[in-house]
């Protein structure tokens, strides 16, 4: 029972990391992009690449995951996404679609079709009784690399200059323009951040949700289900989605396998039919 | 001043009559196309199965082009009413009811009703909202069809279904020459049901809401009724077209509520272009056209071709290729129509080009 909801737990902190990209710019720069797995997805694999090819250790390679996926997401913001912004919703989902559908042909062709699992550290393997619950090391690394960012991430939006710049930006772009702020950049940023913070996930994630060239299909709704379910105003809102949404999946799949998904997605439903506006409208 | 201002409604509302008769009448261009579309089929069966698909993918974007082409409403979920008109027709032939059109009428009863009951969660809320909820309506069903394996065979999908002959004379056979042909017959039908609902004043209505549902409400348009009046006609299309995929194929499988479907029909109407109807039909021979081509190139990875042409869609500004490609097409349909009177009349041709 413990056990269950330390795993959901566990889960629920590594759906925020890998959504809290989304949630920023979503909710933030509103803008749809469907293709945030993608991102994920990049990370995922060059965690894989890199500790077949090269031999480095497991936990090194997270940086890396990081450094990858933020780089793209860079690239990708301003070659592509930058003349996106702006357009209506439709636009943005046919966008990040073809993105999507680019994507997971892409890696099909470059890694292949199959689902790719790396070798932890045995230390990472291991489990531990403690106070009768069994606790997975590898479980707890995760909840504490994702505390530490969750945290991070928080003081860094409310409490810096950046923050505040980019605050600015969001809420009137041409007014922020107007006092000197440098949009542009700090929407490239922004999004490379939540592109690096989600090939993070997609490294950390490899061994938890599996890792094949469909990740970013599979994971979207969820990505989706975390940022309309805990509304974009704060952080702190898809960290309780994300972490309520692990819990539920891991105890729903464990309970009730005859329908664990269907009840996260009603949820969802009836969630967005009783606050359809306030999830995603900002507070001004 | 009453005296002065009664002749003028009048005439005003003759000239709306007029109008509304204009809209309404077919074009000799469009007489063409239909014309043309059925010789094709006729004169190329060894391509039957390809028409086939390519009739019930139409139909199923003409669905979406009535909510989204003229009452503005983005759907990421419209596989939700194809899968249940498919799963309805497929169920209902093995239950023993083999006859093609009752199975029809009833898959698009079922659809349409589904439609009706969904539509007050797409009421509310922006873009966003409707493009989340009619996403998650759409997995819902996936779950549901996916774990109800005892009514709909779960992932190994229905199989075994295999309808009577159409009208009672003409059965089905493996090359799909009755098959492409009742397709196309039936999305000829839908299609001319359609144009009539948009060319109706119900359907200029729809346009108004589209453009600003504010000042729509403020001229009087029940906009809520009328926006769950076209939802539901339009899920009941996309349950005939589900159904007809069921029929034809004798098989429905998990995939018919899949995401990949409700994007692949949302990308063939904007190849096609919204708001005109025959966009759906346009954009679906492009689509499958393009699916050849790229799939001849590269079996397993036409999809990343499909998704690049997505990307360039927009980035190109689809609007405003859409705007132009349909002022060429409409000077060369007036061109041709001009030519044909001209011709007709036995007149000089000097005159083709006002």
């Amino acid at each position: 029972m413990l056990t269950i909801l330390f795993d959901g737990v566990a889960y629920g902190m590594l759906l925020f990391v890998l959504a809290c990209g989304l949630a920023v710019t979503l909710g933030l720069m509103n803008f749809v992009n469907l293709a945030h797995g993608a991102f994920a997805m990049a990370g995922g694999y060059v965690t894989v690449i890199v500790m077949e090819r090269l031999d480095v250790p497991f936990l090194a390679t997270l940086p890396l995951a990081f450094l990858a996926a933020a780089l793209l997401g860079l690239v990708l913001e301003r070659l592509l996404y930058r003349h996106v912004y702006g357009r209506s919703p439709l636009d943005q989902v046919l966008f990040s679609i073809g993105l999507v559908f680019m994507a997971v042909s892409a890696t099909d062709y470059f890694m292949g079709s199959e689902q790719r699992i790396i070798k932890l550290p045995a230390f990472l393997k291991s489990r531990v009784e403690w106070a009768g619950v069994s606790i997975g090391i590898y479980r707890s690394l995760i909840i504490v690399i994702c505390g530490v960012l969750v945290l991070a991430l928080q003081a860094v939006l409310t409490r810096t200059r950046f923050g505040a710049r980019l605050r600015a930006a969001v809420d009137d772009a041409r007014v922020a323009r107007g006092l000197g702020i440098d949009v542009d950049t700090i929407f490239a940023v922004t999004f490379a951040v939540g592109s690096g913070l989600a090939g993070l996930g997609g490294a950390l994630g490899t061994e938890i949700l599996g890792l094949d060239p469909n990740f970013p299909l599979k994971f979207m709704i969820y990505f989706l289900i975390v940022v309309t379910v805990g509304g974009t105003s704060s952080l702190t809102g898809p960290f309780l989605a994300s972490l309520v949404l692990g819990i539920a999946d891991v105890a729903g799949k464990y309970y009730v396998p005859a329908f664990g998904a269907f009840v996260i997605y009603s949820v969802m439903i009836l969630v967005l039919i009783v606050r359809p506006q306030g999830l995603f409208a900002r507070p001004r | 001043m009453m005296a002065q201002a009664t002749p003028d409604i009048a005439a005003i509302e003759a000239g709306l009559a007029r109008g509304f008769v204009r809209r309404a009448r077919w074009r000799l261009s469009e007489i063409v196309f239909w014309i043309a579309a059925l010789l094709v089929i006729l004169a190329w069966p060894s391509r039957s199965l390809l028409f086939n698909e390519i009739a019930i993918l139409a139909l199923f974007a003409l669905s979406l082009d009535l909510i989204l082409g003229y009452a503005g409403i983005v759907s990421l979920g419209h596989a939700a009413f194809f899968g249940t008109g498919a799963y309805v027709a497929g169920l209902l032939t093995k239950e023993g009811l083999t006859d093609p059109t009752l199975g029809l009428a009833i898959a698009a009863a079922s659809a349409g009703a589904l439609g009706f009951a969904t539509s007050f969660l797409v009421l509310r809320g922006a873009d966003l909202t409707r493009l989340m909820v009619t996403l998650g309506v759409a997995l819902v069903l996936f779950e549901i069809a996916n774990q109800w394996s005892a009514l709909t065979g779960g992932a190994d999908g229905l199989q075994g279904v295999a309808p009577g002959p159409v009208l009672g004379f003409f059965a089905f056979d493996i090359f799909g020459r009755t098959a492409s042909l009742y397709s196309f017959a039936t999305l000829f039908l839908m299609f001319v049901l359609a144009r009539r609902i948009a060319a109706s004043p119900f359907g200029l209505s729809l346009c108004a809401i589209r453009d600003n549902p504010l000042r729509a409400a403020a001229i009087g348009i029940p906009v809520s009724r009328r926006l769950i009046a076209i939802y539901t006609v339009a899920a009941a299309f996309a349950g005939v077209a589900g159904a007809l995929l069921a029929q034809t194929t004798q098989f429905v499988s998990l995939d018919v509520f899949d995401f990949a479907r409700s994007a692949d029909v949302l990308l063939v109407l904007i190849i096609g272009g919204t708001g005109y109807l025959y966009g759906g039909i346009f954009g679906a021979v492009a689509f499958k056209v393009m699916q050849d081509i790229f799939s001849a190139i590269t079996p397993q990875h036409w999809q990343f071709w499909i998704g690049f042409v997505l990307v360039a869609l927009v980035l190109a500004r689809r609007e405003r290729l859409a705007r132009l490609a349909r002022k060429a097409l409409s000077r060369a349909a007036t061109r041709l129509g001009t030519a044909i009177r001209v011709a007709e009349a036995g007149l000089p041709s000097q005159g083709a080009d006002t």
